[in-house]
């Protein structure tokens, strides 16, 4: 592998920044086709009921409204869903949440739409429901699927390693706690959307802010009886993603309404308030906790039980609480754990993929219980957790081997040297009047890829343009992440051409390649090991090309250089684009797969579809720095610092993008971002309810990259979109109870709460 | 209605109720899709538009108040061929993530930019707190508005000879 490189590791300016800086790049919801239709879902509003009755007349009288479609006109399963597939497309029979279709609407404006949806007139008779995973694990509690094996429970998982959670009893120190965090929404800024028409030879063409175009044709397929190779998806960037559109949000409604628009198109845009009631969440979860160390801080043993919402459906319920499981013991060794996991149906929203997928929440309890033994040892909590850290060849607590770049504790290390950290105790003395500051540290780790179970798959196409330049057919959706500028780096560092000449594809099921979903922090990864092979194959073909034309017998003595091959003894050339005339576009294309590899680890877990365990870990430590007000008990975090092992990095910028962005994104779930329920119903379903951070509150953040190389990545990179956000609530958990001494082991960490926490002494002003 | 406004500099009328969004307006019957709805409600200024300078919500209003007024979105603001040094310093310095934002951020910067030159790192992070970015963009988002406040003002060279040609 070259140590020199001439693109990797350098600061560029994303290849999609200017055209949406100038706003001429299209996203999904930028498209209006000639003579569209809108359509949208009449939602239940009630949390559990059996359907009586759905009373479209009045609707389907509505001058202006095309077609109302109800269950009955579902051909296929009905059901929708990435491993389970338990969602209908329109309820039929009962709904099990207030965000459930249960009428699909045509109608030929905004307006007539919305009037229509109204009166569309719904007879249900309410059911009990169970709006928490312990009311839904009592024995009796209604059902949210009947006649389900296994009742409310979806998933129930173990991991249990060396001698299990016996061993606590053994250690001379123990700390226990209880932790739960909450829902939080996605909160993209561009909602769920997309547009569909049938085309006159059957092919349905369908536009989607989507994160898995080529799986979304298999599931809009089977949920509505069609082929799937006759679904053409195609997905322009995203407007955000963060998990939220992976898997179907509007694809199969929006496939049955264009089925029913007589070859008209079909738009479906979502309101923000229907994105909060239908979209997905991250799954709320409580986590009972007790690590065991020696008088040392040598962990020693865990036991951990980790109950999950998953809402109405079961959408990746088992997959997230896989990931949560598997980094339960936080990047640490421990040779004796005892690991349980729920995910529980109930009629709450439907929970999904969220980036930190799991081990954000399990990231929480494990580090907190790390500053809880910190203190009880009387051992700096950065100290311990690097006497703990994994390195290569260690086990973590589910058993799974670090066979693969372990920079846990270069992490660590990074941070300790870095300027804030020593300063931290100065930077807390000089808090302003009526504030308290505080540092805190946390470490955290994440799984790449998809993990056992399911092949992590890309299949990469580039081709010589008739001009000479280069093509490269995206098959990954960029939500914002930057992996097709990240491949334009990638192609360019091995055809040894200038990223200029390169142009992007946007994921399109019609020419792209299938390669997965946008998701797992395996993008750049996957598909980007498969572009290295690939232009390693168009390498070879253009030199054998160019030996022609230049007449040259061994093309030993050939080299790609940007724009032309050359003969490198006599220096002669023949220009890309003269070769390119002479190629035809099969003889221009190259194509490659990538399959990831996985990790030969049999654990002890039991339970588990597919997600466990993972071969490729990414790690992060991050210091916060935090300042509460004495009067409100409002938290600000002033600064990050973070340190990440993701592997060696592609584009120092679009690491900071993507390292900031998990760090607000994640302090936005520490301190605010609370989707709040009762009986189902959610009670703040817009942005001036629920709320994220804003520029006001976002704080400095320093970006450090360990120095790391993946041997197995593209240009040694593994995948950093997703760790830092673990390491944001705890960070900022710890910097809170270093402020004011108020310990929260109930994110989020509100100003009521924090002020209601502190303990009495801290309450005076000194 | 026949409404008639200058959008992007140029005289146009269009016939529209007086009561449609000015955001449908600008995106259905002009094709300007630069200007992006987020929420519909006023909360995540992904919708601003420049009228008459200032950088209002076309999600809030109506196609009727555009009438008679000067309308700019981020499509005027500059052009592929010669970019606004706002939307040069956001694609130079990283301020575009997902980008769905970058539109109603530029705006709220152009319109900071047009009262306060030189403003400094908070008033910059007030000016664009009202636009939700949530890839969490915000630091670079505000140096880029920096870089471009930089490049927009005159510098030492410029200043000088304007004081010059001043003084002669």
């Amino acid at each position: 592998m070259p140590q020199e490189f001439s693109q990797i590791d350098r600061r560029h300016p994303r290849n999609d920044a200017l055209p949406k800086a100038l706003g001429l790049e299209r996203f999904a919801a930028d498209h209006y086709p000639e003579g569209l239709l809108w359509a949208g879902a009449r939602r239940a509003g009630i949390p559990h009921a059996r359907i009586r009755t759905v009373d479209v007349s009045a609707a389907a009288a509505l001058p202006g409204v095309v077609r109302v479609l109800t269950r009955a006109d579902v051909a296929g399963s009905n059901l929708q869903g990435i491993v389970h597939k338990d969602q209908p497309v329109l309820a039929g029979d009962k709904v099990r949440h207030c965000g459930d279709a249960v009428a699909l609407v045509l109608a030929v404006d905004r307006e007539t739409l919305a009037r229509a949806l109204s009166l569309v007139r719904l007879d249900l008779e309410p059911l009990p429901g169970v709006f928490d995973p312990a009311q839904a694990l009592k024995k009796g509690a209604p059902l949210v699927h009947e006649g389900r094996r296994g009742g409310n429970v979806l998933v129930r998982a173990s991991i249990r390693t060396g001698r299990g959670a016996a061993v606590l009893r053994e250690c001379p120190v123990v700390v226990r706690g209880t932790f739960s965090t909450p829902m939080q929404a996605h909160a993209f800024i561009e909602t769920e959307n997309g547009t569909a028409r049938l085309l006159p030879d059957g092919t349905l063409e369908m536009t989607v802010s989507t994160q898995a175009p080529f799986r979304d044709r298999f599931e809009i397929a089977q949920a509505l009886g069609l082929d799937p190779m006759r679904i053409r998806v195609v997905a322009p960037y995203l407007g955000g993603g963060f998990g939220g559109k992976d898997g179907a949000t509007v694809q199969c409604l929006l496939a049955l309404a264009a089925l029913h628009a007589g070859g008209r198109p079909v738009k479906m845009w979502w309101e923000r308030e229907e994105s909060m009631l239908a979209g997905y969440k991250r799954h709320a979860a409580r986590l009972t906790y007790a690590l065991g160390a020696d008088r040392d801080g040598t962990l020693r043993a865990l036991s951990c039980r980790i109950v999950m919402d998953s809402g109405a459906y079961a959408h990746l319920g088992g997959e997230v609480m896989a990931l949560g499981m598997e980094s339960a013991g936080g990047p640490y060794r421990i040779p004796h754990a005892d690991i349980r996991g729920l995910c529980v149906y109930t009629n709450n929203p439907v929970a999904g993929a969220f980036r930190g997928f799991g081990a954000a929440q399990t990231a929480f309890a494990a580090e907190r219980m790390m500053d809880r033994l910190a203190e009880k040892l009387g051992m700096d909590p950065l100290e311990l957790r690097l006497r703990n850290a994994l390195r290569r060849g260690d086990r973590n607590a589910a058993g799974v081997t670090m066979t693969a770049s372990t920079g846990m504790a270069a992490c660590l290390e990074a941070l300790r040297a870095h300027p804030a950290y020593a300063a931290r105790e100065a930077w807390k003395r000089a808090a302003p009047p009526h504030a308290r500051r505080g540092a805190g540290v946390a470490a955290a780790c994440i799984g790449v890829g998809y993990g056992r179970g399911l092949p992590d798959a890309a299949t990469a196409r580039i081709e010589l343009t008739e001009t000479g330049t280069f093509r490269i057919f995206n098959a990954v959706p960029d939500m914002g992440q930057g992996n097709a500028s990240a491949f334009a780096l990638i192609a360019a560092e091995a055809l040894g051409q200038s990223p200029a000449s390169f142009e992007l594809v946007q994921p399109d099921t019609a020419c792209c390649l299938p390669s997965g979903s946008s998701s797992a922090g395996r993008t750049t990864y996957t598909y980007g090991n498969a572009l290295v092979r690939a232009c390693g194959a168009l390498r070879d073909r253009l030199l054998v090309r160019g030996a022609m034309a230049l007449l040259a017998d061994d093309t030993a003595d050939l080299t790609l250089a940007p724009g032309a091959v050359r003969h490198v003894k006599s220096g002669r050339a023949v220009p890309l684009a003269l070769l390119a005339r002479m190629m035809i576009l099969e003889d221009r294309t190259a194509t490659a797969e990538f399959v990831m590899p996985v990790t030969p680890d049999a654990t002890g877990g039991k339970g588990f579809v597919i997600g466990f365990p993972h071969l490729l870990f990414a790690y992060a430590a991050v210091l916060a720095l935090s300042e509460v007000d004495e009067l409100t008990g409002a938290v600000r975090v002033r600064r990050f610092v973070s340190a990440t092992d993701g592997g060696r990095v592609l584009n120092p910028q679009g690491f900071e993008q993507q390292v900031a962005g998990a760090l607000i994104q994640g302090m936005g779930w520490a301190l605010s971002e609370d989707v709040l329920t009762r009986e189902g119903r959610i009670l703040n379903p817009d942005l001036s309810t629920y709320l994220v951070p804003t520029a006001a509150d976002a704080p400095e953040v320093d970006c450090l990259a360990v120095d790391s190389v993946e041997e197995t990545g593209p240009f040694g990179m593994k995948g950093i979109g997703e760790v830092n956000l673990n390491a944001a609530l705890p960070s900022i958990g710890a910097a809170v109870q270093d402020a004011c001494g108020a310990r929260l082991d109930a994110a989020p960490l509100t100003p009521e709460k924090v002020l209601g926490a502190r303990p009495r002494r801290a309450r005076r002003t000194p | 209605m026949t409404i008639r406004f200058l959008l992007n500099g140029r005289e146009v009328a269009c016939e529209s109720a007086p009561d449609r969004r000015a955001v449908d307006l600008l995106r259905e019957e002009f094709g300007l899709t630069g200007v992006k709805e987020g929420c519909g409600g006023g909360e995540c200024g992904a919708c601003a538009v420049l009228v008459d300078g200032s950088a209002r919500l076309s999600c809030l209003m109506l196609a009727a108040q555009l009438a008679g007024r000067s309308v700019v979105t981020v499509e005027g603001l500059g052009t592929a061929e010669a970019p606004h040094p706002l939307q040069t310093a956001f694609a130079e310095h990283g301020a575009v993530q997902c980008g769905y934002c970058a539109p109603g951020m530029l705006m709220a910067a152009a319109d900071l930019l047009a009262r306060d030159p030189s403003p400094d790192r908070e008033a910059i992070a007030g000016a664009v707190s009202g636009t939700l970015c949530r890839c969490g963009g915000y630091g670079k988002i505000v140096e880029a508005v920096e870089r471009a406040a930089e490049a927009m003002r005159p510098g030492p060279v410029r200043k000088a000879l304007r004081k010059k040609r001043g003084g002669a």
